[in-house]
């Protein structure tokens, strides 16, 4: 971050995948190589993307703390910024304000098995912690990935996933809506598969994102299963501007998504008052 | 320092200034008094009535550049231009509690981990020579949010009327320069009168109410949405309190496409706006007037005190009580949730 808080980094974009129908993957450097080579942020962390003459947006960094080639962006298109953004190509340049927020506790999670459930988008800011504890495999537990859309057309990381999939050292369960021709992995709602694989919740952290639905029948589930409402963690969205606990829109009563998230544990959730 | 200074020579003063500063004084026009900027030959009004809107502006503009991105034709990197204000400004005329708005920036706009330099700049760039209050509106109520008619926070001057002119004390230095100007004469005993009067426009205010239960309360009160929808029936989301607020300090950020270069402006928001928190899904954690009107008594009642050390985040200027075309009003709002039992 710069000492001005609303100045962005010029940033170049190196990349652009096309995940699905509406999500694109940009993949960008800092112009600035000094500042590209310092940049530091921890998992769960979010930064403004900028398209100058149209606006900004936050987004999840889902690129790794550990693979310091790019930062990574999934966007999916929505409104006027993620619009034009989708239009970009590689070698336009955009701002970057980051990193903004809070981080997954990753000191609490070391030595824990790790449940991921992931839905839709909500894969994202999932795929960071995921891809850091790839990276650090010692120091967690058994770890589990169980990402689900509405069909395989719908499930962004594709590139990713025959790897993470064949690896030995974690259990990648993916899972579609409805039956599609050729699909091989299961097929149901995300918490009924949740439900199906009945991970244990003995020295095991939860870390959810997706739809608001999905969260819904998600933590039923991880409840159903026994998961105490601290070992649940999930990651909130809002609409933001500032990005740095001033501009007024993502507080619920006195908690600023945007500083005091958007990492939040089901335990510290249940305390707020209910406006999500 | 305490001098006097006399309704012609204050006049005086603000047209001086205006010579080398950006002047903000109240002015009458098409009805109602507002901070314009003073121009020599312009009459300031003092004491018709308080400005319509609060001299937030001067250190909160409505619209403010915070970035340019300059393009040329030629080069495929945009350059990106700060653009922190310059210059000194002085409020004249305005009364205790615009003055004392800005101070609930302070602990949100700087913070150990982020200071914006906007406001900074503008805030430490402003000098604010206010007016104590000789009577109380209906809708005032700064003496119950810890203020008053003559409190001196958040102003560099505080000037009190006492014959053709005022006996002006300055609790700065940035005060006590302005103050050593000649156009200012000696006070002789007039603080005396300046005391009394100050003292009699306190007592006509009445006994002040009491907040301290009241961001309890109101969080008690967060899940029932009757009681909201109840307090917010008569609110029309039009957002002129928030506008009028010398307190809200809310914003957006959007960009301005000039074609090749663009400029990215902070413009002041507002919260009771159905667009305020709508979300890209289309989702709106605040759907209905009812949430938008309990975040928005809940931030200076409640969050705010929550956060920064008990201090409300209202003045107690009554602007919002005023102008309000629905007649909602923020001082029964609160009592109704203080007052509440199961």
């Amino acid at each position: 971050m710069n000492a001005n808080p609303y100045l962005p980094d010029m940033a170049t974009i190196v990349e652009v995948i096309q995940e699905t129908h509406n999500i694109k993957t940009f993949r960008v450097v800092l112009n600035n190589e000094q500042r590209m080579k310092d940049f530091t942020f921890r998992p769960g962390q979010v930064g403004q993307l900028s398209v100058f003459g149209v606006g900004e947006s936050t987004f999840v960094i889902n690129s790794s703390p550990t693979r310091k080639d790019y930062l990574q962006f999934s966007v999916m298109r929505v409104g006027e910024v993620t619009t034009r953004l989708h239009q970009l190509q590689p070698g336009d340049q955009i701002g970057v304000r980051a990193p903004l927020g809070n981080s997954f506790p990753l000191e609490d999670l070391k030595g824990k098995n790790i449940v991921f459930v992931g839905g839709g988008i909500g894969m994202a800011p999932l795929r960071t912690l995921f891809v850091y504890m790839l990276d650090n495999r010692k120091d967690f537990g058994d770890i589990t990935l169980l990402y689900g859309a509405r069909s395989p057309a719908d499930l962004t990381y594709k590139a990713e996933l025959p790897e993470w999939t064949s690896r030995k050292d974690v259990n990648v369960v993916l899972t579609i809506d409805n039956p599609a021709e050729g699909w091989e992995h299961k097929v149901g709602l995300i918490p009924n598969v949740l439900l199906e694989i009945n991970p244990s919740p003995a020295n095991t952290v939860a870390i959810t994102c997706g739809p608001p639905i999905m969260i819904k029948f998600t933590l039923q589930a991880l409840k159903k299963l026994g998961f105490a409402d601290e070992n649940i963690i999930t990651t909130l969205e809002k609409r933001m501007k500032c990005g740095v606990g001033i501009c007024g829109r993502c507080n619920i009563g006195t908690k600023y998504v945007c500083i005091d998230g958007p990492v939040f544990t089901y335990a510290q959730l249940k305390e707020l008052p209910s406006e999500l | 320092m305490e001098r006097y200074i006399t309704k012609q020579n204050l006049t005086r003063l603000a047209e001086d200034l205006a010579k080398t500063c950006r002047v903000l004084a109240p002015v009458s026009s098409c009805g109602s008094v507002t901070f314009r900027r003073f121009q020599p030959g312009m009459t300031m009004d003092l004491h018709s009535r308080m400005a319509a809107v609060s001299p937030k502006a001067a250190t909160f503009p409505q619209t403010e550049t915070l970035l340019v991105v300059k393009r040329d034709a030629t080069e495929k990197k945009p350059e990106l231009v700060e653009t922190l204000p310059q210059g000194k400004s002085v409020v004249i005329g305005c009364r205790p509690c615009g003055a004392r708005g800005k101070l609930i920036f302070n602990p949100v706009y700087e913070t150990d981990k982020i200071k914006d330099p906007y406001f900074i700049s503008r805030r430490d760039n402003t000098v604010f020579i206010s007016l104590a209050c000789d009577r109380p509106e209906t809708t005032c109520f700064c003496h119950s949010v810890g203020s008053g008619p003559a409190d001196t926070a958040g102003s560099d001057i505080l000037l009190t009327l006492v014959g053709d002119g005022y006996v002006a004390r300055s609790v700065t230095p940035a005060g006590d320069e302005i103050m050593k100007l000649a156009l200012f004469e000696d006070a002789g005993d007039k603080g005396k009168e300046a005391d009394a009067k100050n003292a009699e426009a306190r007592e006509l205010m009445g006994e002040a109410h009491d907040y301290t239960s009241a961001p309890a309360k109101l969080l008690a009160r967060f899940d029932d949405m009757d009681f909201w929808q109840a307090q917010s029936a008569k609110c029309i989301s039009c957002g002129a309190c928030t506008y009028m607020c010398p307190t809200c300090y809310c914003f957006n950020i959007t960009d301005d496409d000039l074609g090749l270069n663009s400029r990215r402006i902070r413009t002041w928001d507002n919260c009771m706006s159905h667009t305020f928190t709508l979300e890209g899904s289309g989702h709106n954690p605040r759907s209905t007037k009812a949430h938008r009107l309990k975040n928005r008594v809940g931030h200076k009642f409640s969050y705010y005190p929550d956060l920064h050390k008990g201090v409300i985040a209202c003045c107690g200027c009554g602007r919002c009580i005023k102008q309000c075309p629905a007649g909602v009003d923020i001082r029964q709002i609160v009592n109704a949730a203080q007052e509440y039992s199961e």
